[in-house]
């Protein structure tokens, strides 16, 4: 796992619902690198086409809601997003971008929801719990990550965990 | 302090005596599904994992694992067609032989065929592929949706960890009007707790209420817990619960329930009599209105199925509308399952359905998830019997989908207009 995560934020609202990240239609698609070329297709068109490698989704509450799709986690992943910063996750969301390795799901107040625009670079020090924004050069806290779920996402997924 | 139904499977599960709230166990799974959708996904991901943990040439127990195609099929093109193949290679190659397939005798939606089937039973662990895997948490079971990789593991370690989760309590009592169902009384509860009401949560459904529902209608609430985002749901099971698994499995039944002093993190308590039919606007299963208020709204489409209302309850109720009237707009009426389809054949509901001018299809989750049979264009208004209506859940992403009860989707499909089933006249 890289502990130092940089760069722009692509911002949304509430209940960004897995049907939005990626539509059912593309289930049975296998090919990651294919379901990414419709990433967010559900509600931002453009999103493939202005996302870098390391990029952030920054989302308000229940990212990931909807369908247990595991495709919603990889075609962020393979569409080169790191993690998605979230006022909260749905569960299934959450813990197939833990499990699977993909992407690391970070929950942040209301009031760092607020303070991150769209465009804004920021720095993620997942180990310190730290969000740095450069564009408007403040800093944050994220909310501390539980210690299963750290020491799942270090090993980088749960296949790779061992458990004590 | 006790525990809840939840957290004593949850603790026997994880072999603990005691479970809270906030734990993180590792359980040990009893059941797991995996439909059209996930089978392929999980074997994608053992062939990802080649490297890391080798060829997975078993699995950790075969017999407890069972196999549903239901969302592509019949197959819509040529890779679903690959994915059910991939799907039956699976069962050959780790010797799954529960695996209902469609074509062959009973197959159909796996959340209905979980409990028609008696495939899990009170007490059980089970996980699947699945968001609504909830539902099977009608038969006392803890019952959760997993991914793809969560799966995979559990196929080859028979455990995952779970956050065991606060219990909501939802204590529904009073009777239900007549023409207010399960459906209508789980609209109501989202609006009022919102679309990440019960997020982690486990939700368990008691009361005078529930205990004179069918199983059907029992699994409609289940079922529609994964959109007010619970991890679980939860009936405890009662004599009908048991009966109706007694005549479907020879299996010992062990049921378990919450102790009497358990801690609920809320409960709810609910008046059935206030319940009146309702529906859900798009673009949200929270976004609740009663069925009257919106008797303005033209439809051009009705789609009855699903594993939320395609069950042969929702039939019987679809036909009891439908029953000597004619359809004015297209309309779909879909079995979960092929036993389902053919218990409504004897019952003379599917006849009702043809003769009031609707089209009948074989078992499938279908238009539900705008995978097949209909998928919505730009514009169209769908009322639907299933439980999401996302932007582009059925189709374009400017169709409107509005969730309501079979009961007001059938009265619906008679005027055009969206229609209180109290109100259609004649
Ligand atoms: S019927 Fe709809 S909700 Fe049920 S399993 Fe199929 S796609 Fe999912």
């Amino acid at each position: 796992m890289e502990g130092i995560l940089r760069g722009r934020v692509h911002k949304y609202g509430d209940n960004v619902d897995t049907d939005s990240i990626i539509p059912g239609r593309f289930l049975k698609e296998m090919d990651p690198k294919k379901l990414a070329e419709h990433t967010m297709e559900g509600i931002d068109p453009n999103f493939v086409t202005k996302v870098k490698p390391g990029d952030f989704v920054v989302a308000g509450k229940n990212f990931g809601c909807g369908s247990s799709r595991e495709h919603a986690p990889i075609a962020l992943r393979y569409s080169g997003i790191k993690a998605v910063l979230a006022k909260s996750f749905a569960r299934i969301f959450y813990r197939n971008a833990i499990d699977g390795g993909h992407l690391i799901p970070i929950e942040i107040d209301e009031k760092i929801y607020e303070k991150l625009s769209d465009d804004d670079e920021i720095e993620v020090d997942v180990l310190k719990g730290v969000i740095r924004n450069l564009t408007k050069v403040e800093v944050y806290n994220m909310r501390p990550i539980p210690e299963l779920v750290m020491e799942i996402i270090k090993a980088g997924g749960i296949f790779m965990f061992k458990r004590r | 302090m006790g525990m809840t139904i939840t957290e004593k499977i949850l603790a026997r599960a994880s072999e603990k005596r005691i479970v809270s709230p906030g734990d993180v166990v590792f359980a040990n799974v009893d059941k797991v599904m995996m439909h059209d959708v996930g089978g392929p996904g999980v074997w994608t991901v053992f062939q990802e994992l080649k490297p890391i943990i080798g060829e997975v040439n078993k699995i950790w127990d075969p017999d407890r694992v069972w196999l549903a195609e239901d969302h592509f099929v019949p197959p819509i093109d040529r890779q679903s067609s690959e994915n059910i193949k991939i799907l039956e290679d699976f069962a050959k190659k780790y010797g799954i032989r529960k695996h209902f397939r469609y074509g062959i005798g009973q197959y159909g939606i796996c959340h209905t065929l979980s409990y028609e089937e008696a495939l899990v039973l009170p007490g059980e662990v089970y996980v699947g592929t699945d968001s609504h895997t909830n539902t099977t948490g009608v038969v006392g079971a803890f019952a959760a949706g997993l991914g793809h990789t969560d799966i995979a593991y559990v196929l080859v370690h028979g455990k995952t960890w779970f956050r065991v989760p606060e219990t909501l309590l939802f204590r529904v009592d009073g009777e239900l009007p007549s023409y207010s169902t399960a459906k209508d009384l789980s609209l109501a509860i989202i609006r009022d707790i919102g679309t990440d009401g019960a997020n982690y949560k486990a939700m368990q459904f008691s009361g005078s209420a529930i205990k004179a529902m069918d199983i059907d209608e029992r699994a409609t609430l289940t079922n529609m817990s994964t959109e007010a985002g619970a991890k679980n749901a939860i009936i405890e099971p009662d004599e009908r619960l048991l009966q109706y698994l007694r005549s479907r499995t020879d299996s010992p039944l062990k049921p378990v329930y919450g102790d009497e002093n358990a801690e609920f993190s809320e409960i709810y308590e609910i008046n059935a009599m206030t319940i009146e039919p309702l529906v859900a606007k798009p673009y949200s299963p929270g976004n609740v209105s009663s069925a009257r208020e919106l008797s303005d709204v033209e439809v051009d489409r009705v789609y009855i199925g699903s594993c939320t209302g395609g069950k042969l309850t929702d039939l019987r109720m679809a036909a009891s509308v439908l029953k000597g009237r004619r359809v004015k707009v297209r309309t779909e009426i879909v079995p979960a399952t092929q036993r389902i389809y053919m218990q409504a054949l004897r019952e003379g509901l599917i006849e009702i359905f043809l003769q009031s001018g609707a089209l009948v299809g074989a078992p499938t989750c279908g238009l539900c998830f705008g995978g097949h049979m209909g998928v919505l264009r730009k514009g169209e208004v769908c009322i639907s019997t299933t439980n999401r209506n996302f932007p582009g859940r059925m189709g374009d992403r400017e169709s409107r989908t509005y969730l309501a009860s079979p009961l007001t989707a059938a009265a619906t499909a008679v005027t055009g207009k969206i229609t209180d089933p109290r109100d259609l006249s004649g």
